[in-house]
């Protein structure tokens, strides 16, 4: 069980690693992205873990902040303002 | 802790692997969103479905279930959102790609 953790982790500082060297600001956007998905998955790994309620919680608000801040930084890449 | 939990705890943590060892070694933004995106979506879903078949019906599975139904509907949404944003912004395609049918349909002015 801890090395499902150990893994995620990897691949959490994988993503990290694209977040400071990718080379474009859509590279950033999109490890911030599969950040947040992994995160989730992190969080229902130690909710197994554990058995406690409180993991979910966490995973199901990550989720939700994640998801409006991709959409932000997208509409920021396209250079629009969320009028139109 | 049964063998479905388990094997379906390690494909779905092998489908994660995967997609992070592609958003690495991807030479391209448009590349890289297509291998990371699917790939984690479908290990996230593979790991809350172990969640809800160790657990039963109680609190925790009902809360994985809304995750997973959750995440299923908004990873395509804001993948295709930072696509269309980034190929609307003009960043370029890798110099291999072969076809762009999007520049075709809606031609951009280049980036400046």
């Amino acid at each position: 069980m801890e090395f499902f953790l150990i893994l995620l982790l990897i691949c959490s500082f994988l993503c990290l690693y694209r977040v400071g060297a990718g080379p474009t600001p859509p590279d950033r956007t999109v490890a911030i992205d599969i950040l947040g998905i992994l995160m989730v998955g992190f969080c229902a790994i130690l909710s197994l873990y554990t058995g406690k309620d409180l993991y979910m919680n966490v995973a199901i608000s990550w989720a939700l902040l994640a998801f409006i801040g991709t959409i932000a930084l997208a509409k920021y890449l396209e250079g629009r303002t969320f009028d139109e | 802790m049964s063998d479905l939990v388990m094997t379906l705890l390690s494909v779905g943590v092998f489908f994660n692997f995967a997609g992070c060892i592609g958003l690495i070694r991807f030479p391209d933004i448009y590349n890289r969103l297509q291998a990371s995106t699917k790939c984690v979506t479908l290990g996230t879903i593979l790991i809350l479905l172990a969640i809800v078949i160790h657990f039963g019906w109680n609190s925790i599975s009902i809360k994985a279930i809304f995750c997973a139904v959750f995440i299923l509907l908004t990873a395509p949404a804001a993948a295709h959102a930072i696509s269309r944003g980034s190929h609307r912004a003009g960043f370029p395609l890798w110099e291999g790609s072969i076809m762009d049918r999007y520049r075709d349909d809606f031609p951009q002015k280049p980036r400046e």
